[in-house]
């Protein structure tokens, strides 16, 4: 299995060498949001306000962390299901994202965004969180710390785990992976 | 009569939430590693060996399993001749949640009202509490701590009888391929069969704990658990639902006596990380 190691923030370039099925490990800074830090952001849009973060060119992991216990930066941290946010990622995209890190489905207009301004969904293992968080070396919040697990935070992560679920052409593994299972499932089947 | 005080109540609760929070059950674990073998596609493979690195992981170092900490579930048998002295039961249990999730560095992920305000309760209390009195002097507690986002997965039906064996075998297929992925598969499905609209549901809950493996009592229920679990991982939505052939570790099935004119099924979704533990005190 030949993994790719991306370097974050993604330039136009990386999101379109990116395709679905790739294993990738993940390098830098990222975000994290889940839907009560999105739905601020969106009603701050709304008002034609500035938002109290930059996203252009930026990647946000949907996740809400376990407390950290001491000498670490973070506490267990795996996805949320990401289709809670998609309602507000199509606005987030329009203005610059090019990353999302979750788990699970999205719907037709997140991907029509993705399509259209140039962006990736990545996948980490839901559940796997002891493992994920080893991968984050620092995280503070820069924003909403009233909603104290989900807050926005700034993770710097070294390496971190995970897989092209769609990419900037709109392919998905989420789709691809299982129809091939079950072709290759038919064809043994019929020998 | 025996007396058992509030506080022993509190400790027990407390010491399962850590047990079950940072150690998955040894048949779940074993589960897994059998999927590692099955797994032709490397990134499928692949999934599942971080499932079981994380396993390794939570355990040694005692943090949660999964971020998702979950809304605890307790299920406490108190025998009718037992008294309990010192408190009331539910303070204790609710104690001991607030205790364990404070001090055992646990995500609190529950809101107090759920439609208009939907503030953080930042405790994880209240506990969902469900309690049983039954005969003897012992109490019997259940914890299983629920992720949400398999619970979001679940469904129920009340079907009328015609509907049958084939009727509810569908809406169970069904329920696991339209989850997908969200539900972090592999997963433990959790099916409760019968009853009221509430009892199948809390059925179905307590069949997310029951180990994988084993079986039903009854002989037509195990060989519906089999079938469907078969029936299941031919499906291919696989680890994390990127394809493969280890969508579901078991189905889990209990039935309840029903009313004649119904046929309830509920199915609980579970992720792999199925936490539980449990006590006699």
């Amino acid at each position: 299995m030949s993994i790719k190691r991306i370097q974050l923030p993604m330039t136009a370039e990386v999101v379109r060498s990116l395709k679905a099925g790739d294993s990738v490990l993940l390098n830098g800074p990222i975000l994290t949001g889940r839907d009560a830090a999105h739905k601020r952001l969106v009603a701050l849009l709304d008002e034609g306000k500035e938002l109290p973060v930059e996203v252009k060119d930026q990647t946000i992991y949907y996740v809400g962390p376990a407390p950290a216990s001491p000498g670490h930066a973070v506490g267990s941290a795996g996805p949320t299901t990401s289709y809670r946010m998609d309602a507000y990622a199509p606005r987030l995209m329009e203005i610059g994202l090019n990353g999302m890190i979750g788990k699970g489905k999205r719907n037709d207009d997140v991907i029509n965004a993705m399509k259209k301004y140039g962006a990736i969904y990545f996948g980490a293992v839901g559940g796997a969180a002891a493992l994920v968080s080893r991968s984050i070396e620092s995280a503070e919040v820069l924003c909403y710390e009233d909603l104290g697990a989900e807050a926005i935070h700034r993770f710097v992560v070294k390496d971190f785990p995970a897989v092209v679920l769609i990419d900037a052409e709109g392919n998905n593994m989420y789709e691809i992976g299982p129809a091939q299972f079950r072709a290759e499932q038919a064809a043994k089947e019929g020998k | 009569m025996r007396e058992i005080q509030a506080v022993e109540i509190q400790k027990a609760i407390e010491q399962l939430i850590y047990e079950a929070s940072y150690v998955i059950s040894p048949d779940i674990a074993k589960a897994v590693d059998e999927g590692i073998e099955k797994e032709t596609n490397p990134t499928s493979r692949n999934v599942l060996e971080q499932i079981a690195e994380n396993y390794k992981i939570a355990s040694c170092e005692r943090v949660a399993i999964c971020q998702d900490t979950g809304m605890a579930v307790v299920f406490i048998d108190i025998g009718q001749d037992v008294h309990i002295a010192g408190g009331n039961l539910e303070d204790a249990i609710n104690e001991g949640v607030r205790v364990a999730y404070r001090d055992g560095y646990l995500r609190k992920s529950v809101v107090g009202e759920p439609l208009f305000d939907r503030v953080n309760t930042k405790d994880n209390t209240p506990a969902v509490i469900h309690t049983r009195i039954v005969p003897g002097e012992q109490i019997h507690i259940l914890v299983t701590p629920k992720g949400f986002g398999s619970e979001n997965m679940s469904r129920i039906k009340m079907f009328p009888p015609a509907a049958g064996v084939e009727g509810v075998k569908q809406f169970i297929i069904e329920a696991v391929k339209e989850a997908g992925p969200n539900p972090c598969p592999p997963v433990i499905v959790g099916v409760g069969i019968g009853g009221t609209f509430e009892i199948a549901a809390q059925t179905a809950k307590r069949m997310t704990a029951r180990a994988v493996g084993s079986h039903n009592a009854d002989p037509r229920y195990a060989a519906l658990e089999e079938e469907l679990l078969t029936e299941i991982n031919k499906l291919g939505v696989g680890p994390a639902g990127i394809g493969g052939y280890t969508t579901a570790l078991a189905v889990n099935i209990d039935f309840r006596p029903t009313h004649i004119a119904s046929l309830p099924c509920a199915v609980n979704m579970c992720c792999h990380c199925a936490r539980h533990a449990e006590t006699t005190i």
